[in-house]
């Protein structure tokens, strides 16, 4: 009795204290949108497509998501630096990923195409 | 004192210190939470309080993901940011004051997260500073303007060294390209974020992507 409390215990502890693992590869995506803001002089869009797309090819050779905005984001970065084609094909990611962003996406889309 | 009796009164002193626990925090009422549970969040810029100017944005950059790791599809902040500032609405005063049957018409957002920041960086003392973010949030539900969850998170953190390891692990794994340029008060913003969103009985309840989200709402 006595020892299966303390087993129990010692695994809710084991379980509370465990470092919570990320669903998602969040690599820099907040770090380049913050420098978006407000480095952008010493990091420029083209530098910010750099660091995202390496997040990226983390996230699949450890087979993660990336998250909620991510493609959307990564493809707004396309569209300001001229490479329309991959500008919708993160949207259209983004869309199939998270069904949430349709109505969005969709509008962004129509943006896009008419550049 | 037998192995009985100590347990007993192990018990007895868990159970203090549990209603204890309790009486210190008011749970938060979740009734129209769970009426109206969204699976989307849009969150806007925060309207500024604080005497930093680069507090909106350096502030609005560390919001995505725990509200995106507490279950919730978040959009992304830059994107909708620039899309309002398009579509004549250049501040955040002027986002957060559009209409919300709109906002849901152009975003398909179930809620959006207001956020409202106090305070956001550094204090100067005699011999030392302190950076201090303080911010206020309402979650609001776009198809029905009810408030369905509203919290408040502050953190600081001293001049000598953080004394927070998992934020210094956080920090430390970021590149260095990009982390030169972080101010302190973005680092300090994911301690008020996590006292803000996580707090089991007073933060946002688990959503739809979270392995935690109760389907009985």
């Amino acid at each position: 009795m006595t020892r299966a409390i303390f087993v129990l215990g010692a695994g809710l502890m084991l379980a509370g204290c465990a470092a919570p693992q990320s669903r998602y590869e969040w690599g820099s995506y907040e770090e380049v949108v913050y420098a978006s803001y407000l480095a952008h002089d010493d990091v420029p869009a083209e530098k910010q497509v750099e660091f995202l797309e390496k997040d990226y090819q983390t996230a699949r050779s450890t087979n993660r998501r990336m998250p909620p905005g991510w493609h959307a984001h990564l493809g707004y970065l396309y569209y300001q630096v001229g490479r329309g084609d991959q500008a919708r094909q993160e949207l259209l990611t983004e869309k199939a990923e998270f069904p949430e962003s349709a109505v969005f996406v969709d509008r962004l889309l129509a943006n896009v195409k008419k550049q | 004192m037998n192995l009985r009796t100590l347990f007993r009164v192990g018990a007895l002193l868990c159970a203090v210190g549990l209603t204890a626990g309790c009486q210190t925090v008011k749970p938060y009422d979740y009734t129209n939470f769970r009426a109206h549970p969204p699976r989307s969040i849009l969150v806007l810029p925060p309207l500024n309080e604080s005497t930093a100017i680069e507090g909106t944005y350096g502030y609005l950059t560390t919001v995505t993901r725990p509200v995106a790791e507490r279950g919730y599809y978040v959009f992304p902040v830059a994107v909708v940011d620039q899309f309002m500032k398009e579509n004549g609405l250049p501040t955040a005063n002027e986002m957060q004051q559009a209409p919300l049957a709109k906002v849901a018409e152009i975003t398909g957002a179930d809620a959006v997260l207001f956020l409202d920041l106090k305070q956001y960086g550094a204090h100067y003392q005699i011999l030392s500073s302190v950076v201090i973010v303080e911010v206020a949030a309402k979650l609001v539900d776009t198809r029905t303007g009810i408030l369905l969850w509203e919290g408040h998170g502050a953190a600081q953190q001293g001049s000598n060294g953080s004394g927070n390891i998992l934020g210094d692990l956080i920090a430390a794994a970021i590149d260095q390209a990009i982390n030169k340029h972080t101010d302190r008060a973005h680092q300090v913003s994911r301690l008020a974020n996590a006292n803000l969103f996580f707090p089991e009985q007073t933060g946002l309840p688990y959503g739809p992507y979270s392995p935690k989200y109760d389907k009985a709402h």
